[in-house]
């Protein structure tokens, strides 16, 4: 296939492909000579640690394109020198000379005029252009796409003059910006010029290679005078096989192994600031480096550049790099009031990059590393005696003697390290924080000109109701019964958001006959694979809801008066708080009020007039020097209806932003029309500074006067919970999505639109993506005033009650929105498949595919174009169909036992596959009964939670699906109370009856494209005969992370929709997250098309399919398999009460309830008779399309059309072209034909196994010796499987098997370890090490021979025993990051830890003999962690909401934590256990130990008095 | 979220008053829930994500869940306030109605439904009892005046929402008193007429005009109708009963069973009834023909006359205690129903086919000749057969026919415009209710045919919107 930008265009023009949403994450890593001692070999040991990191990188469909690799080192001064001196110049002393490395078009003619333009600004500036170079390259090496599009390579060597070091650098940086934006207008497509570096002090050698290529395409590199005393690695992982050559990496000042999920609010705010820049290091050319971020290239790109500017204009880059990724700094995070007013006064001045980052940044003459204040990245270094240093995102990628290591470290969360070449010195987090800090009074700066509103002891005021107007105004803002009901009270009265259960099945807002608030068409974003979702919750330190309103002017400088703004602590408004702000009468802060507000009955242009006028008058009023601008819709005027806030918001935001006049003022909003947390988010991610939502607030006070909210609720506590509701979710939201504060959520758009034309987004939501088209203004005003129609219907009396309409959003509710579960389709389809009758089938389908005249989804606007048919004899019969058909995840917890097991029973009878859901399941399940009847779920779910995950678990799937989310709840965690947690729950799920178990909201082991490539590899050594799929939800960029999971090798990607249904999650998550799966499903079937991977995965597509028309339209679209979970449900009996939270579903479906359960009516025969029912109707829809088999409609878009027919007035609006556009391909390149090639025949267990054998066969102990490098991942797994098939979750005896290895261990060293493997490792491990350990025993020890203290140094990485159900580990050394993570079993003794210790731990035993970073025990809820704390201070780095610390004083603990130590000292040798053992007594006072309140409780340990306390464990979502 | 255990509350009804004491009076049987059981019973609402209830049993789309949560909460009035903004009189269907909202719910599916009828009742009673049930006249009157021909459920619930809409609204009435059904039709023991005039009294003090004693066609004309209104409602009813023609039909003791449940409710209400309208069954001999509601109207009211002896014959046979398989939940459930009259006495037998009816020498009525029937399926139906030498007599001196309607019969008015008929002879409409004439509506059982009170009304409310749409497109 062709695969140029060309044809990218046309998919981007044409179809859903959106290059916008690609994502990057990479293998990174620096070595450094600390002496700043130069040497090539610095550069080709910099070469190898980029082979070493080549399982984080990914390759293409050719598999010989790599996504991206290059180094960066010091500028090799003697190699130049050489150069020049063959040309006969005469080089100028080392500093005094730069050399520019350019990629330049490939057309001869354009590449000249690229030099004669860079060459004349380096005249214009006062400088000489030395020489040109034509770099030498062996294109041979390439692979073909690569080579395709190889750019031209040449190095401009520069006489920099009188300049040197920083003002050089600072030119040169302004000589490339300037013929940077001249070259744009004479470079077009295909030709493209880029700047790899152009410095005094670097030079980057980068492209779109693998690590093996690097060297021999660039014969420079091991050139013997090629010197530096650091080199700077980069290998990267793309989430499309169209990488280009300038994404490669490292840029000019750093390297990022990440994302930027901030980037476009980082865009606006930093446009925004440019008109106020002023430097007199930069005089007047500051205005040539604008726009500072370079447009339309990746968000590491732009980090780059602000990381430039920071620099250049005169901060340090420690500095610098400390401003754009802060470290959490909150009122809860243990740091000193200098380090905090530090950050506090920077983060008035800049908003975090925020998002998982772990960052190699130099300025040449030092170089550092740090990583972002959630840790997501690894990043470990060693030091050697020599002082040498290697910091790499994996240990052991280079080969250190032990005697030389003078250090092994970890980069901890928010912590920054550098090493100082002038100083010839590294150094620490502290040191460098410290300096810092102290470099200004920062802390006095802040508490001397911050303006604070509300604060700690201001409680809010109460309103008064007047109850004709509160319900006008109701009216008005189309509030309904249950708004109220559902939404307002749930938050008023316990400051939760609302939880309900089941999917989306109302039209979306597009489709819907009721005038729809704008906030309706649009979806929040949120993270999946290619960067993590935060826990707002357990992890709440990081995150922060505190904003500034007010003007930092100039980036480049340093004042006082840069700390003068008003801090909000979060962005919510009571009455009083904005009528204070509205009276500050201080210079920049004084206020002006606008109201949101068009003549009613006018149409577009009226509102748009409205909108202009709007915007004009913010404009005039920051001319009049005000500094808020409260955009208001109280008191409208006689006969004017409200504009959307949203709407008004955006434009006079987007005005702002475009006039570079945004930083100058605070918008704050007055709005009736906001209500829900989504409200505020949207108003807040499209540019508001805070948000009074008024009407919820009156609304809320009068059910709290009218006694509603029970009697002892006051009306301010009950405001007050509905601010901390709305506060918590905008948390959340931000959290979905990985962005961990508000600042720079601001602004950011996380959002995309469904049912928005493109002129609409184009004009106010600029970069929002909508792929449907539908309402533009005309349409926005219609449905304004029919709202306002309404309202002054009310007014006239027409209808004199006081009664608002039902709404039906959320509960189905005649004359509200539409569901397609309506109760006439619930009782037909259950009528049908009870009777076996498939007439009445026939008539359920009907009412569901007729969309005619009352339209429910998008595919309801689709038709099959007319075809000439084939008999239906001809047609593949049904029973072939149905082995395509699966149930959905639902977990054995939130369905009853029957339920779950009616399912299995009848998929398994099919051929097709039921799907365990996340709860694991009952080991008795997984052989078939003697009848032959086989209960056992085909899927294997592994979500976060990994709720009994067992090797044997997962070596009984016939495919382990990895659940990256949920629709419902996409991004999200959730939580099983305790009291759901009975006998048969807490055994399968390997937990303590009673006992909280809680998922996180991203899987701890996959924090980046790269890590999932991992998982999957895992899963596979888990289980080689099975299939691994990934299910992924529907949101914009689906397909581009579709793309990355399909380079990481999975066979299957589940497309789920945005509307599939849950047992619990958040009102707003079911409502506002995720789209419908034609949006998600065609884009990632023309994105894999693009990407030459489709032939390599299946697609599977679920979230709402009820009839055998969904079936046909899903396979056009592109899936081959079909998955249906409510539908199969409703056969069961489901009513769609929609109360699964309350475990008291009536017909015993999802409930635990004994009682409840008998009353389950489902049989297998009736999920049977439905499948079959809807593989007739495809057949049916087949034979009229002519088509035979389900495998020649698969991609088939072409055969759909957009019924034109359709005459509801927005849906006339929706445009579906894109969604049916089909790329040309080869049929087969349009579904899967090739499979994956998972390369497990290169695992080091394959080569074991043949000498375990006759272990696993005879019991027989055996010990096996083997070296290990980090490249060998997942060691032990596969030798694991055997035994867990043979042997299932008991296993073998203790260390039938002993697997000796010395090395370094790559990632997931010993995953599901079964019981009788015994891995013991001399060296040090990576990430991982014992994920879901089933019993197996895991030993680490530092190399013989070291000579470093081990209790002082790490020795394996982050995330250790994730998910282990059972076994021990040892580790003589510290840890990383999250050990013991949702541990259940596990016994472990280390010497120390980092951050999060022990979270959402439910079970095992932890010892820790060091010290534990921040956040210890946060969402713990069984098991018990002993630790050695001689500081005293523990308690302030534990998370204390579920847990207690006390002394270890009982015989028993006292017992079972010395036999612990003395098995840690036998095992690993440990001097500090050693030390511990010898002097007990002296010792054993200064253990803690950390009990679990809620273990506590069900294991009886609680006094009497204790216990009678009525104890409401945290309750979230 | 904490969730507790339903406390396990068992459906209870408030019953009966005592056998002897109601059979010797004409007043309402079935007593009210007290506050506190209401608010029990209330509490056994599921609450549903989906209510069948509301959403796909009853046609006026009950909002039964809010209401019941309220009244869990003890929120009567705006209980009251929901379930009036979709029910313009829920204090009859609250007595007559078979709530088809219970035989829908989904505590039904496996448990006993919600007594959601009694609650209803003791909403609306409370309502007027309490003072909060007021007339309100529309703010604001339109100038479009609208004629309803026909004060049955279908009429006073149209009238109901265009005067609330605004309309000035005219309703006429053939008989004296307006309520057709409800006041003729329906026994007072199951709702007592001054239920009815009090909701009568409140629509006239809300500005409806009632005309009664016209009958529209004859009386008054089209012409003068189409002159003095914009729109017209004919909302007459279906009350062509069905007959019986076998020999001895045109003995004298034969009846319709309306004329007889009529005369009676006349009684009730002093009005005058002449001679040939005087039907009673006193010291009679009573065969009630037709199992329905109908025929258990006749059998109270001719027990508490004093009837000598009572027959209530069917030719169905008895439907079975609980559903059939091919009647699932939400369907309504056909089983075998036995009303507070069955309870009253009388002998109930089904499978009887009635052959003949002999009569004495002055031409009365004094014997039928039946026949025992066997339900067989014959093509994919059943078919009745005679049970062989299972012919036998009853003595009857009263026979009363409880067979159903056929439809609105001649209808001077509908003559006169001729208006179309449907296949079932009912008037035939549109989707907004309006008939072959333009501006001609038609509601209730005129247009859909005999029907529950509750689907007339609904029809009504229905109507209503039609005619606002017409007039105000």
């Amino acid at each position: 296939m062709k695969n140029d930008d060309a044809l990218r265009r046309e998919f981007a023009d044409k179809g859903m492909y959106n290059p916008a949403s690609e994502h990057g994450a990479c293998g990174i890593g620096f070595l450094v000579n600390i002496k700043g001692e130069k040497s090539s070999a610095i550069i080709s040991q910099g070469v190898g640690v980029l082979k070493n990191l080549l399982h984080r990188g990914a390759k293409g469909a050719d598999d010989r394109t790599g996504d991206g690799a290059g180094l960066q080192f010091q500028l090799p001064d003697r190699f130049f020198r050489r150069i020049a001196e063959e040309r006969e110049i005469q080089l100028p002393s080392a500093g005094h000379y730069g050399v520019g490395m350019f990629f330049l078009p490939g057309t001869a003619k354009v590449r000249s005029e690229c030099c004669a333009i860079i060459d004349d600004q380096i005249k214009h500036s006062g400088m000489r252009t030395l020489f040109w170079r034509d770099v030498p390259v062996a294109p041979d090496v390439l692979g073909g796409i690569s080579r395709e599009q190889m750019p031209f390579f040449r190095q401009c060597i520069i006489d920099g003059g009188d300049l040197n070091s920083d003002a050089l650098e600072r030119k040169f940086y302004v000589i490339r910006k300037k013929a940077e934006k001249r070259i744009s207008t004479i470079c077009r497509e295909p030709d493209y010029f880029y700047t790899a570096s152009f410095s005094c002090r670097t030079i980057v050698y980068k492209g779109l290679l693998m690590p093996h290529q690097v060297e021999a395409f660039y014969p420079d590199l091991t050139d013997s005078l090629m010197e530096s005393a650091f080199v700077i690695v980069h290998q990267r992982y793309s989430t499309n096989t169209f990488p280009s050559w300038p994404l490669a990496q490292p840029f000019r000042y750093l390297c990022h192994n990440g994302e930027i999920n901030t980037l476009r609010g980082n865009r606006n705010w930093m446009a925004s600031r440019e008109r106020d820049f002023q430097s007199e290091l930069f005089g007047d050319d500051i205005k040539e480096i604008l726009p500072v971020l370079e447009p339309g290239v990746s968000d590491s790109a732009n980090l780059d550049n602000a990381l430039e500017l920071l620099c250049c204009g005169g901060r340090s880059i420690d500095h610098s790099m400390a401003m754009l990724i802060p470290q959490a700094w909150g009122d809860k995070y243990p740091i000193g009031p200098d380090l905090r007013g530090f950050f506090e006064y920077h983060a008035g001045i800049m908003e975090p990059w925020d998002g998982p980052a772990a960052v190699v940044y130099t300025d040449g003459r030092r170089v550092g590393a740090i990583l972002d204040r959630n840790g997501l990245r690894p990043a470990r270094y060693t030091v050697t005696k020599s002082g040498f240093m290697i910091f790499a995102s994996e240990a052991g990628v280079i080969d250190i003697p032990p005697a030389e290591v003078k250090e092994k470290g970890a980069l901890r969360p928010g912590e920054m390290l550098l090493v100082d070449l002038d100083e010839k010195r590294l150094l620490k987090d502290t040191e460098i924080k410290m300096r810092l800090a102290r470099r200004r009074p920062y802390r006095r700066w802040t508490e001397e000109n911050q303006i604070t509103i509300h604060g700690f002891f201001n409680a809010i005021a109460a309103v008064e109701v007047d109850r004709d107007r509160l319900f006008a105004s109701q009216r008005l803002f189309s509030y309904t019964r249950e708004d109220i009901r559902r939404i307002l009270e749930p938050m008023a009265l316990e400051g939760v958001e609302p939880v309900g259960s089941m999917g989306a099945d109302q039209p979306p807002a597009i489709l819907s006959e009721k005038p729809q608030l704008l906030f309706w068409y649009f979806k929040q974003c949120f993270a999946q694979v290619t960067n993590p979702a935060i826990d707002p919750y357990r992890e709440e330190l990081v995150m922060s809801l505190m904003t500034f309103i007010g003007c930092a002017d100039n980036l480049l400088a340093e004042t006082p008066q840069h700390a003068h703004l008003i801090k909000l602590s979060h962005p919510i408004l009571s009455n009083e708080d904005l009528r204070r702000l509205c009276s500050l009468e201080e210079k920049g802060f004084r206020s002006i009020k606008l109201k949101m507000q068009f003549p009613a009955g006018g149409g577009g242009s009226a509102l748009e007039e409205a909108l202009t006028g709007l915007c004009l008058q913010a404009q005039e009023a920051i001319k009049k020097n005000y500094g808020l601008i409260v955009l208001s819709d109280r008191d409208l005027d006689e006969n004017m209806a409200p504009i959307p806030s949203l709407l008004a918001v955006s434009a006079v935001n987007r005005h702002l932003v475009d006039r570079r006049l945004r930083t100058s003022i605070g918008i704050l909003v007055e709005s009736a029309e906001a209500r829900e947390v989504t409200h505020m988010a949207l108003l807040l991610g499209y540019g508001a500074s805070a948000v009074n939502p008024y009407l919820a607030f009156e609304t809320v006070a009068h059910l709290a006067e009218r006694g509603l909210l029970g009697t002892r609720l006051s009306q301010q506590k009950a405001m007050e919970n509905y601010v901390k509701a709305l506060c918590k979710g905008i948390l959340k939201i931000m959290s979905k999505i990985g962005i961990s504060t508000l600042r720079s959520y601001r602004n950011g758009q996380v959002f995309e639109a469904v049912g928005l034309n493109d002129e609409l987004i184009d004009q106010y939501f600029i970069g929002t993506h909508s792929s449907i088209q539908g309402l533009g203004l005309e349409e926005i005003a219609a449905e304004a005033n029919m709202r306002y129609e309404e309202y002054r219907r009310c007014l006239d009396g027409e209808d004199p009650g006081q009664l608002l309409p039902p709404g039906g959003h959320y509960s189905y509710r005649r004359g509200g929105e539409r569901h397609l579960w309506s109760p006439e389709a619930i009782s037909l389809l259950q009528h049908a498949v009870r009777m076996n009758d498939y007439d009445k089938y026939r008539e359920y389908a009907y009412l569901i595919n007729d969309q005619q005249e009352k339209q429910a989804t998008l595919r309801g606007l689709l038709r099959f174009k007319k075809r000439e048919p084939v008999p239906l004899e001809e047609v593949e019969p049904a029973t072939e169909i149905v082995r395509r058909f699966v149930t959905g995840a639902m977990s054995f917890g939130s369905l009853s036992p029957e339920a779950h097991t009616t399912l299995a029973r009848a998929m398994n009878s099919l051929g097709g596959k039921s799907n365990s859901g996340e709860g694991g399941e009952d080991p008795a399940r997984y052989k078939p009964v003697p009848g032959g009847e086989n209960f056992c779920s085909a899927i294997k779910q592994v979500a976060s939670g990994r709720f009994g995950v067992t090797a044997a678990y997962l070596a009984s799937a016939r495919e382990l699906q990895i659940k990256i989310a949920q629709g419902a709840k996409p991004g999200e965690g959730g939580q099983l109370p305790g009291h759901k947690v009975d006998e048969m729950i807490a055994r399968v799920r390997h937990a303590t009856p009673g006992v909280t178990l809680i998922s996180p909201p991203p899987h701890h082991d996959i924090y980046s494209i790269e890590d999932i490539a991992q998982l999957i590899f895992d899963l596979k050594n888990a289980n080689p005969e099975s299939r691994i799929s990934v299910k992924l939800v529907s949101e914009v960029g689906v397909g581009t992370v579709a793309a990355g999971v399909a380079k990481g090798h999975a066979d299957m990607i589940l497309i789920s929709g945005g509307d599939g249904g849950t047992g619990a999650a958040p009102l707003s998550s079911i409502k506002h997250t995720g789209v419908p799966w034609e949006l998600g499903l065609s884009e990632t079937q023309q994105t894999l098309i693009l990407n030459g991977l489709r032939s390599r995965v299946k697609l599977q597509v679920d979230g709402g399919l009820k009839t055998g028309r969904d079936v046909a339209i899903a396979a056009m679209l592109g899936a081959e398999e079909f998955g249906f979970a409510s539908a199969a449900l409703v056969c069961c009996g489901c009513v769609m009460m929609r109360d699964c939270h309350s475990n008291r579903c009536p017909v015993g479906v999802a409930t635990q309830d004994e009682e409840l359960r008998r009353r389950f009516a489902g049989r297998p025969e009736h999920v049977r008779s439905f499948m079959f029912f809807v593989a007739e109707e495809l057949r049916e829809i087949m034979a009229s399309l002519g088509i035979r088999r389900v495998d020649d409609l698969v991609g088939r878009s072409d055969l759909l059309e957009q019924n034109r027919d359709i005459t509801f007035w927005k849906a006339r609006r929706v445009d579906l072209s894109r969604i049916i556009y089909k790329p040309e391909a080869d049929p087969s390149e349009i579904r899967c034909t090739r499979g994956q090639d998972h390369h497990l025949s290169e695992a080091l267990d394959y080569r074991l196994l043949p000498r375990v054998e006759k272990a696993i066969e005879s019991s027989e102990a055996v010990i096996v010796e083997t070296p290990i490098y980090n490249c060998n991942r997942t060691v032990g797994t596969i030798i694991s499987n055997s035994i867990a098939v043979k042997y299932g979750n008991d296993g073998l005896p203790d260390d039938t098997i002993t697997l000796n290895c010395r090395g370094s261990a790559g990632q997931s060293f010993g995953a599901f370890a079964a019981r009788g493997l015994t891995l013991k490792l001399e060296g040090e491990a990576n990430d991982y090490v014992g994920k879901g350990l089933s019993g197996g025993k895991i030993i680490i020890r530092p190399f013989s021979g070291a000579r470093y203290d081990p209790s002082r140094n790490i020795i394996a990485g982050n995330v250790i025993l994730y998910g282990a159900t059972g076994g021990e580990f040892y580790a003589n050394g510290l840890v990383g990051e999250r050990f013991a993570i949702r541990n259940s079993g596990a016994c472990a003794v280390v010497e120390g830890v980092g951050d999060h210790g022990c979270e959402y731990m439910t079970g095992g035993r932890v010892v820790i003999l060091g010290p534990t970073g921040v956040n210890f025990g946060a969402g713990m809820s069984g098991g018990i962690a002993y630790i050695y704390d001689r500081s005293g201070v523990l308690d302030r780095n534990c998370n204390l909401d579920m847990i207690d610390l006390e002394p270890v004083v009982e015989e028993e603990d006292i017992e079972e934590l010395r036999e612990l130590i003395v098995k840690h000292h036998s095992y690993t040798g440990s001097p500090k256990a050693v030390h511990i053992l010898d002097n007990w007594q002296e010792c054993l006072p200064f253990f803690i130990k950390v009990f679990p309140i809620e273990y506590r409780q069900v294991l009886g340990k609680m006094s009497r008095e204790d216990g009678d306390v009525r104890r409401i464990a945290p309750q979230y979502n | 979220m904490i969730t507790e255990r339903r406390e396990q509350v068992v459906r209870r009804e408030p019953g009966y008053r005592d056998l002897a004491e109601r059979l010797g009076d004409f007043d309402e049987v079935e007593k009210m829930f007290s506050a506190e059981k209401a608010v029990e019973q209330a509490a056994r609402c599921l609450n549903c994500g989906t209510p069948f209830c509301h959403g796909y049993a009853c046609p006026l789309g009950n909002v039964v869940p809010e209401i019941n949560e309220l009244v869990g909460g003890k929120r009567w009035e705006e209980a009251l306030e929901i379930m009036l903004s979709t029910h313009p009189f829920p204090e009859f269907t609250a007595r007559v109605c078979p709530a088809l909202c219970e035989g829908s719910c989904v505590c039904g599916i496996n448990d006993e439904p919600v007594t959601i009828r009694q609650i209803e009742k003791l909403i609306i009673e409370k309502g007027f009892t309490e003072g909060w049930i007021k007339p309100s006249p529309p703010r604001r009157r339109r100038k479009e005046k609208v004629a309803v021909v026909g004060s049955g459920p279908a009429g006073l619930a149209a009238a109901d929402r265009l005067n609330k809409m605004g309309f000035p609204v005219t309703v006429y009435e053939k008989d004296l008193y307006p309520g057709g059904i409800l006041r003729y039709g329906i026994p007072n023991f199951k709702l007592d007429k001054k239920i009815v005039d009090r909701r009568i009294d409140l629509m006239k003090k809300e500005g409806i005009a009632f005309e009664c004693g016209i009958v529209v066609g004859s009386d008054i004309s089209y012409n003068y109708l189409k002159r003095h209104f914009t729109a017209l409602l004919l909302a007459g009813g279906a009350r062509l009963p069905r007959d019986l023609n076998i020999p001895g039909r045109e003995l004298t003791g034969i009846y319709p069973a309306m004329a007889f449940l009529s005369a009676q409710n006349k009684r009730v209400i002093g009005e005058p009834l002449f001679a040939e309208e005087d039907i009673t069954a006193r010291g009679k001999n009573v065969v009630i023909i037709g199992g329905g509601d109908t025929g258990s109207d006749c059998l109270g009211t001719a027990l508490r006359q004093g009837a000598a002896k009572v027959y209530q014959i069917e030719i169905m046979p008895r439907a079975p205690e609980t559903r059939p398989s091919d009647n699932p939940w939400p369907l309504w459930p056909r089983v075998d129903r036995v009303s507070s009259s069955h309870r009253e006495g009388g002998i109930r037998r089904w499978c009887v086919n009635t052959k003949s009816f002999e009569g004495d020498e002055k031409g009365v009525v004094k014997r039928l000749h039946c026949v025992e029937v066997e339900w067989v399926k014959k093509d994919g139906r059943f078919i009745p057969v005679e049970k062989e030498a299972s012919n036998f007599t009853l003595d009857a001196n009263l026979v009363l026919l409880a067979l159903g309607f056929l439809g609105p019969g001649k209808d001077p008015l509908a003559e006169a415009l001729r208006l179309e008929r449907d296949a079932r002879s009912n008037i035939a409409v549109d989707r907004c209710h309006m008939t072959s004439t333009t501006g001609v509506f038609s509601a209730g059982d005129m247009a859909s045919g005999q029907s529950l009170v509750v689907r007339a009304a609904a029809d009504g409310v229905q109507a209503a919107e039609g005619i606002n749409t017409y007039l105000h497109p």
